[in-house]
């Protein structure tokens, strides 16, 4: 039988090694954490069906529980090719073809210096909201209940001074998401969100963020905080501007919520050097085609799932792992 | 100041042999900064430092008016460079943000374009037959003393406390855009969170007040002082920082700039003039202070010999707070006892508007 090493434990790596399992692999998948469920075991619900996360996660591992696949946690890759995948402790694990599924790195807010995250109190990133929104408890430093609140869209995405040019692509309809979450749970609060575009890309996005102005009453104002600074009171003074009336704005609030884009992990480099393969400009992992071979590295035996190559959504993140055992059966026949 | 990362944004700073270039503004506006710059280095500090009379203005204020192009900037900068090469030093160090910003911004265009460099290597010889070597160093006179700031405290006199309460006195720093907003990491600290003055004020026992508009342009902003119908927004700009900061009850104000200084002062006193608002303690105006007058205090000299009386808005309130000693009688008598003049009372020094202007309601 024919042996499939996934890189990465994420929802990519689950749905990859599941898939690859129907179709008669041999599948192990390497996890260099203690746990399976990636970057989604940190988030409460997904846009835009505000779906508990932990309903994907959950099945997917009880999934992979029961398929039979072999899971390797703590187990961290230090470089692969085709043929073999080596850990940190030196163990190598022989295979006939390698799909990477290591996701990507969430962007450092504190790299934005001029937004105060970890500097000034009741700053947050929209992970931080979610975990919050996991414990049941969203709330100010001192515990009060914010009175306004404003989701800064665009943190680390589209930002040539942070070396990041791409769109994060999922962060608007995040953004939108937690706006609508905080108005759920703060009805008294004025809402607003800070935008360059809104970009409503999936089915159901648009018309939840129709939903967001015309029955939560949240204010999009369209333009970039320039700086956030802490006041007397234990506010933020956010200076903006809104570029539709083109006038700069100063606003006070409780809590500013910076919605972090999504970047490619340091690793890609050093595995595209190793293994041949190709990084975008973005360093995103490069696939051979954007089209037709949209889950193939452009290195026979050597595939990728997920966000590794660029941001996506779960919803896209999941067909890629159907697609990548279409693929690996293609290539090893 | 919340940030503790400051010392991921560090340059390198010379121990000692400085080549020292002046500023324009602070010749005339602070004169005593300047002199006591040289001499904490030289005579606290056992530093050599050259102050060359041979040096010029680097022109920064005409190249921000667009008066000087930055072709004959370049040349200028160059043989500024070339002074310091012929006087055998490699670390430049310039008093003026304006300058620093120059300096900074020509080097890097040198860097990027280096074709530019040899055009204006080539203008330096054809006009003034003299060749440079480019710094080893650069800096401004503020990372100077940052660096100096622990042995200036091993010496010091005074503390930056309230000498009645012994609580740290509350101070606002205000870096000039030209030091970190161009090139964030030619500063320390970085351009959104500088450590250069809070570096100081924490290493001198004071205490730093961050408010809302902290990050906020003075107002010096060449076009909006050089064009007399601009200088409403000049002084529209330092007033709401004033405004900001005030709440905080800051004991004073210490500035890097030049044009910070002289503007957050003197306009202080526009204010006042013009609807009677004052800003610090008991209806007076928030002292302003260079650094090398904050560094001067500490050490232990007198404030007259810094050059303190030159100020628009009264020191003695904050050196009353600090316990300095210091003779009223002196404050208007310059070299050898002659007396150089005494301002007019002014609302922002505490004197009532009907007091000036005699004004029957």
């Amino acid at each position: 039988m024919k042996h499939v090493v996934v890189i990465g434990g994420g929802i990519a790596g689950m749905q990859s090694a599941l898939s690859l399992k129907k179709r008669g692999f041999d599948v192990t998948v390497v996890e260099k954490s203690n746990r399976l469920g990636g970057k989604l075991l940190n988030w409460h619900c997904l846009f835009p069906s505000f779906t508990p996360a932990t309903e994907v996660t959950d099945t997917l591992k009880q999934r992979i529980a029961d398929s039979g696949v072999e899971v390797r946690l703590n187990a961290e890759v230090v470089e692969f090719d085709r043929h073999h995948v080596v850990l940190a402790d030196g163990e190598r694990i022989e295979c006939d073809a390698v799909v990477l599924c290591s996701g990507f790195t969430l962007f450092d807010a504190r790299i934005k210096e001029e937004y105060g995250y970890g500097i000034y109190d009741n700053v947050y990133t929209s992970v931080d909201i979610e975990a919050m929104l996991n414990k049941g408890r969203v709330e100010l430093k001192n515990g009060g209940r914010p009175r306004r609140i404003a989701f800064l869209h665009c943190v680390g995405s589209r930002d040539e001074k942070v070396c990041q040019r791409h769109c994060s692509k999922v962060c608007c309809v995040t953004g939108v998401k937690q706006a609508i979450e905080m108005k759920q749970l703060f009805p008294e609060a004025d809402v607003f969100n800070f935008y360059m575009d809104i970009r409503m890309f999936g089915p159901g996005y648009e018309e939840m963020y129709r939903e967001a102005q015309q029955k939560y009453n949240i204010h999009f104002v369209r333009g970039r905080i320039s700086e956030a600074a802490p006041t007397i009171d234990g506010r933020l003074q956010l200076k903006a501007e809104d570029t539709l009336t083109g006038r700069p704005l100063k606003i006070s609030v409780d809590m500013l919520v910076l919605l972090v884009g999504m970047r490619s992990n340091d690793d890609n480099a050093r595995f595209a050097e190793h293994s041949g393969l190709q990084c975008a400009p973005s360093g995103f992992m490069a696939p051979a085609d954007m089209f037709l071979s949209n889950v193939a590295s452009g290195v026979g035996g050597i595939f990728y799932a997920g966000a590794v190559t660029a941001p996506k959504s779960v919803g896209e993140v999941l067909n890629d792992g159907a697609a990548v055992a279409e693929a690996v059966t293609g290539y090893l026949g | 100041m919340k940030r503790a990362t400051w010392s991921e944004y560090q340059k390198d700073i010379a121990d000692d042999k400085y080549y020292y270039a002046r500023s324009c503004i602070r010749q005339n506006f602070f004169p005593g900064s300047e002199k006591a710059f040289l001499d904490i280095l030289s005579k606290d500090l056992g530093k050599d430092i050259f102050d060359d009379p041979a040096h010029s203005s680097c022109t920064g204020i005409g190249y921000h008016s667009d008066i000087v192009p930055l072709e004959t900037i370049m040349t200028v900068v160059a043989r500024q460079f070339a002074m310091m090469t012929e006087s055998g030093y490699e670390n430049f160090v310039t008093s003026c943000i304006t300058s620093f910003g120059i300096y900074t911004e020509i080097l890097a265009t040198w860097e990027e374009f280096p074709e530019t460099e040899e055009r204006t290597r080539e203008n330096l010889y054809k006009t003034t037959g003299r060749e440079f070597r480019k710094p080893k160093c650069l800096a401004h006179t503020s990372d100077i003393i940052f660096h100096f700031r622990e042995d200036i405290a091993r010496l010091a006199k005074r503390r930056l406390v309230n000498s009645g309460t012994e609580e740290p006195l509350k101070v606002v720093e205000h870096i000039g855009c030209h030091y970190a907003k161009l090139f964030p990491k030619s500063g320390i600290g970085g351009s959104e969170f500088p450590y250069v003055l809070a570096g100081m004020v924490d290493a001198w026992g004071g205490e730093c007040v961050d408010y809302p508009e902290r990050r906020h342009c003075c107002g010096f902003g060449f076009r909006n002082y050089l064009v007399q119908a601009n200088r409403g927004y000049s002084v529209a700009n330092s007033q709401k920082k004033l405004e900001s900061m005030a709440p905080y009850h800051p004991d004073f104000i210490v500035a890097n700039c030049p044009g910070c200084t002289m503007f957050l002062d003197k306009w202080q006193y526009t204010i006042a003039e013009m609807d009677g608002r004052t800003y610090g303690g008991n209806g007076h105006g928030i002292p302003v202070l260079t650094y090398e007058e904050m560094a001067g205090l500490v050490l232990g000299y007198d404030p007259w010999e810094l050059g303190m009386q030159m100020h628009q808005v009264d020191v003695e309130p904050l050196l009353d707070k600090m316990g300095v000693d210091y003779d009223p009688a002196a404050k208007y008598l310059g070299r050898n006892g002659k007396f150089i003049g005494k301002p007019s009372a002014a609302v922002v020094n505490g004197c009532s508007q009907d007091f000036i202007y005699d004004i029957k309601l």
